[in-house]
């Protein structure tokens, strides 16, 4: 294979020249399999989104004798008005600091080590600081649950939006430390060497050239701890047990459990507590896409 | 990277590491050990707690309980694996393509990652109610079956909604992954007249080995941590056909109140994990850690 490689790289100044919006020749249109699977893939997600949607509008009283793939007739908003009176205002403000209250201190404690973990990562200290959360990468959350329920106990955090918090903060770091430090690193040295012979200090560079530098990864890492905190469910449902601590995830659990039986009240919990992240979504995809692979693949 | 460590030497910058390492110990580290403590100990998980010897691990390894969860956990594992890595494969192929209605898909298709598994696994629990939802609304009997209530369908259908909720995620993975071969290599099997069914599986393949174990790596590792999709979906029903090992440790801790042997469970469960890592690694070739360095790097 190496040896077709370099008359191939002559090629590309070819590539150059092709208009914007000619089709790229690498991916011909013959991929069918790829094509039947990707349409059939579509329908395959978008029928569970579109009925939860419909049925959010559609009134109780007819909802068993309409075809469930119509849309309703007469589309009504008792759903929605059912499930903003029965506290949802409440536990949005409570998902929203919980998840505030989380991600901003993750991030921030995470951005100092990985920047530590750059600067002096030749130290026993930060070299084993590191490894300690390359491993923490492999911690299931779950299986900490019952003594982090027991530290919340003896807290006296119990039944406490910081009790979510605490360790979601824990359980953000070792991700965001291996992405942020993966782009610090990037940050070339020699800009580190000028200023430190102007005399700014470490945590001078950290505020005024690793961060300004590396804010692309600093946004992708708050957006991925974002979702995973928001959507969070094991930690609110070991740790609070007051119906004015729930958070969205739990609410909706709560919410199904008392009103079985009306599928479309159901169906507008479900539409309303995830609007927030779909208006995020279209605001900033880009942002959110290569937040979830984080670390993964870029 | 020398330059670094020695400019660094005056200025000590180890201390802007401590408040990661103080909430990581106190939060993840410490509980880690605990569990392994308390799984010697015998507690309600109100009352004090007392030391109990091997009591609660001789009673989970007695019960049959243990194999079951284990057994529900791989075949979870094992099968939503094989469902969701060729689908995720062939749709990562054909969104790596710039056309622009692939990029109008690919919007579509990540919206499962942006919902929380309480909120699909309550969508589905509806939708697939045998007397209120689709298959009964659109009088299809092959939907309108008892999915929660027959063991093998629940199964299947915790495997649908775990794929359903993370195919997206593993095809965004191989999207990148194929995006980063190299155009030429494609160009130099065309000129060779290799063909698109070739091509795949001479180059593409080959080039995303890395990319496949990472991914695989995600999906077994994670698959251990599928809780809240299960226990909303099913709470590990019927009986306990889809009661998986993190479904079996909370329902002895928090709901019979036997923290000791859900600790023992918990414990087992970190077992699993770490021997799961370390055999992908060693099919692997390197960890898990190195992959995702090798990734974002």
């Amino acid at each position: 294979m190496a040896t077709t490689l370099p008359p191939q790289r002559g090629r590309h100044p070819v590539d150059a020249t092709r208009h914007p919006g000619d089709p790229p020749r690498r991916v011909p249109r013959r991929n069918w399999l790829g094509g039947m699977a990707g349409w059939l893939w579509l329908a395959v997600i978008i029928i569970p989104i579109y009925w939860i949607v419909i049925t959010s509008f559609k009134a109780q009283s007819n909802y068993y004798a309409s075809n469930p793939l119509m849309p309703p007739d007469s589309p009504t908003l008792d759903n929605y008005r059912l499930v903003i009176r029965s506290d949802f205002v409440q536990y949005f403000v409570n998902s929203l600091l919980v998840t505030v209250g989380a991600v901003v201190p993750a991030v921030a404690v995470s951005f100092m080590a990985a920047y530590a973990i750059v600067r002096g990562g030749r130290g026993w200290f930060l070299r084993s600081v590191n490894y300690l959360f390359l491993m923490g990468l492999a911690i299931p959350l779950q299986a900490t649950i019952i003594p982090v329920y027991l530290i919340i106990i003896r807290l006296h955090l119990y039944d406490s939006l910081l009790a979510i918090i605490l360790p979601s903060i824990a359980f953000a770091i070792p991700l965001s430390v291996l992405v942020l430090s993966n782009f610090i690193r990037d940050v070339p040295k020699e800009l580190f060497e000028s200023m430190r012979l102007e005399g700014v200090s470490e945590p001078g560079m950290l505020w005024r050239l690793a961060l300004p530098l590396t804010r692309p990864a600093v946004m992708t890492v708050t957006v991925y701890n974002a979702l995973v905190i928001w959507n969070g469910f094991l930690l609110p449902l070991i740790l609070t047990q007051s119906p004015d601590k729930r958070t969205f995830p739990l609410a909706l659990w709560t919410f199904q459990g008392q009103y079985s039986v009306n599928v479309p009240a159901i169906a507008a919990s479900v539409v309303l507590t995830t609007l927030p992240i779909l208006a995020l979504y279209v605001v900033g995809r880009r942002q959110i896409l290569s937040g979830l692979t984080a670390g993964f693949s870029r | 990277m020398s330059t670094v460590a020695t400019s660094s030497r005056r200025g000590s910058v180890g201390w802007l590491a401590v408040p990661a390492l103080v909430f990581f110990i106190g939060f993840a580290v410490i509980p880690l050990v605990g569990v392994l403590l308390l799984s010697f100990t015998s507690w309600d998980g109100l009352g004090t707690i007392r030391p109990a010897g091997l009591a609660s691990w001789r009673m989970v390894l007695n019960d049959p309980g243990l194999p079951h969860a284990l057994w529900v956990t791989f075949l979870v594992m094992a099968l939503s694996w094989l469902f969701q890595t060729p689908i995720s494969l062939l749709l990562g192929v054909f969104l790596a393509g710039h056309q622009r209605y692939r990029a109008m898909l690919a919007v579509l298709y990540f919206v499962p990652l942006l919902l929380s598994s309480a909120a699909i696994a309550i969508t589905y629990r509806a939708l697939l109610d045998p007397n209120f939802g689709l298959g009964a609304g659109l009088k299809i009997s092959l939907l309108s079956q008892d999915w929660l209530g027959r063991p093998g369908l629940a199964l299947g259908l915790v495997v649908f909604v775990v794929s359903w909720q993370f195919i997206p995620f593993h095809s965004l993975i191989y999207q990148g992954g194929v995006r980063q071969i190299p155009r030429s290599m494609f160009e130099a099997a065309e000129l060779d007249g290799a063909g698109r069914v070739r091509q795949f599986f001479n180059i593409t393949l080959p080039q995303l080995k890395y990319t496949i174990i990472t991914s695989s790596t995600l999906m077994v590792v994670g698959s251990l941590t599928f809780f809240d999709l299960i226990f909303v979906l099913t709470s590990g029903g019927p009986g306990d056909a889809t009661r998986v090992l993190a479904l079996d440790m909370y329902k002895r801790g928090f709901q019979a109140n036997l923290m000791g042997p859900a600790s023992a469970i918990a414990v087992v469960l970190v077992l699993v994990g770490l021997a799961l890592a370390l055999l992908l690694r060693r099919l692997g070739g390197r960890d898990p850690s190195a992959s995702q360095l090798e990734g974002a790097a």
